[in-house]
């Protein structure tokens, strides 16, 4: 290193060439790799210097010494950024680790019913997602289905949405009626939860053998019913209060017939909170959307509607998205 | 984008000004200010929202910790002159049930 220093300043003296200035940033790239710090380049700079140069004038020696106490303070930024730049690839490789458990909280089979054509698309904002979403077929043959968004997004939203995952599990498989399975959430939810954070879900069973789809909702985003006989959207409306607020909460159930072709959307306000050029879309832009894709098998149509929304925000999605649709077939 | 919270308090009255947009950046602000104007006792904490043009979820959690620390100090809370995409919001969320909202008051700044 030292001879090597040396080789490049006495060229440089000599010739002032271009390819000599070249190689001084080649040789400082080296160095940084090598954790060489700004007060010790130029403690190596002043030794090399002196030996080059016999008779150096007092000044310019002296002058180094104040140089070099300067250069301390950008060494200690310095390896202050290093550090921070290994905590910063430490956190980054446990935020893949969450993230990757956290998708495993996720129903990993494909639902397969002759008599439903289902899909769904979910995708953070960021590496985590405070959106959740279930579907799963019961004892009865049901096929239950559910959007749930925590409020906020990121790291603590995505730990507060594997609650509702456990409390699901934890739940009887023959009580997955609507409207009682979230007042059983709401009570686990309000016993586990900061006062300023709540959940709001979606729970949908859909009934193959009389088509008829329950449903019943915590304050959630409404999703849409499309009925294709005379191929228009309705809001699959219904009102309750969000998950966490109150410890006893009574939920409405209601239920509407799916003829062969209808189908109903649950989704996440990531959905309908999409802000294009400043201005919020609304929902009938979100109909219409989905509408235009709707000759598309479920899983499909969803993955649609998310690329074209995601386009109209120049793919930076604000808030985690999820769609899910369930169409009856048969 | 910001928001500036004033607080004016008139004994058991406290007056609560919003202007700007209760989001994920400002909410903890709003909580600062809110949330101790909740925990005294017998007070009546009426937020005005006619200078609030979004609210989101974040904001929304806010709203609901102050009703909370309200109802255990025995105060009230009231929100007033909310437009119609916040009301919207506490309508979807449930929270018009449980809540004091008066929307009609928008005129009173």
């Amino acid at each position: 290193m030292y001879q090597l220093y040396k080789e490049m300043l006495t060229n440089y003296l000599r010739n002032k060439s271009e390819h000599t200035l070249y190689s001084a940033q080649q040789f400082s790239k080296e160095m940084m790799v090598k954790d060489l710090s700004p007060e010790e380049m130029v403690s190596l700079h002043i030794s090399v210097f002196k030996e080059i140069v016999e008779d150096l004038p007092e000044e310019v020696i002296d002058s180094f010494d104040l140089l070099l106490e300067v250069m301390i303070g950008y060494g200690l930024a310095h390896r202050e950024h290093l550090s921070l730049r290994d905590r910063q690839r430490q956190l980054e490789s446990e935020l893949n680790v969450a993230a990757r458990m956290q998708q495993s909280l996720l129903p990993s089979k494909e639902l397969k019913v002759d008599e439903v054509d289902f899909g769904v698309t979910s995708v953070p904002a960021g590496k985590m997602s405070g959106d959740y979403y279930h579907y799963i077929v019961d004892e009865q043959g049901h096929i239950g289905v559910a959007v749930a968004d925590v409020i906020g997004k990121g790291i603590p939203a995505a730990m507060c949405m594997s609650m509702i995952k456990y409390a699901m599990d934890s739940i009887p498989e023959q009580r997955l009626q609507p409207a009682a399975l979230l007042e059983n959430l709401n009570r686990v939810v309000e016993r586990n939860i900061d006062s300023d954070m709540f959940i709001t879900m979606v729970y949908g069973s859909y009934d193959p053998k009389s088509h008829r789809f329950y449903f019943a909702s915590a304050g959630h985003e409404p999703g849409f019913f499309y009925e294709a006989a005379t191929n228009t959207f309705h809001d699959l409306k219904t009102k309750g209060i969000v998950l966490g607020v109150s410890p006893k909460v009574q939920y409405h159930e209601s239920s509407l017939k799916l003829e062969p072709g209808d189908f109903v959307v649950l989704l996440s306000d990531g959905v309908t909170e999409t802000r294009v050029n400043g201005e919020f879309i609304e929902r009938k832009d979100v109909s219409q959307l989905i509408g235009k894709y709707k000759h598309l098998p479920a899983q499909l149509m969803a993955e649609q509607v998310f690329r074209e929304l995601e386009r109209m925000q120049d793919f930076q999605l604000k808030d985690d998205f999820t769609l899910l649709i369930l169409r009856r077939n048969v | 984008m910001n928001l500036q919270v004033d607080v004016r308090e008139e004994e058991q009255e406290k007056h609560v000004l919003l202007n700007g947009e209760v989001d994920v950046y400002t909410a903890s602000l709003l909580k600062e200010k809110l949330i101790p104007l909740a925990e005294k006792p017998n007070a009546a904490i009426i937020v005005n929202l006619s200078n609030v043009n979004y609210i989101d979820s974040t904001g929304v959690g806010i709203f609901i910790g102050a009703l909370k620390a309200s109802d255990k100090s025995n105060s009230s809370l009231k929100l007033i002159g909310a437009n119609a995409r916040v009301k919207r919001l506490f309508e979807i969320t449930g929270l018009d049930e449980v809540m004091d909202i008066d929307s009609d008051q928008r005129e009173e700044v």
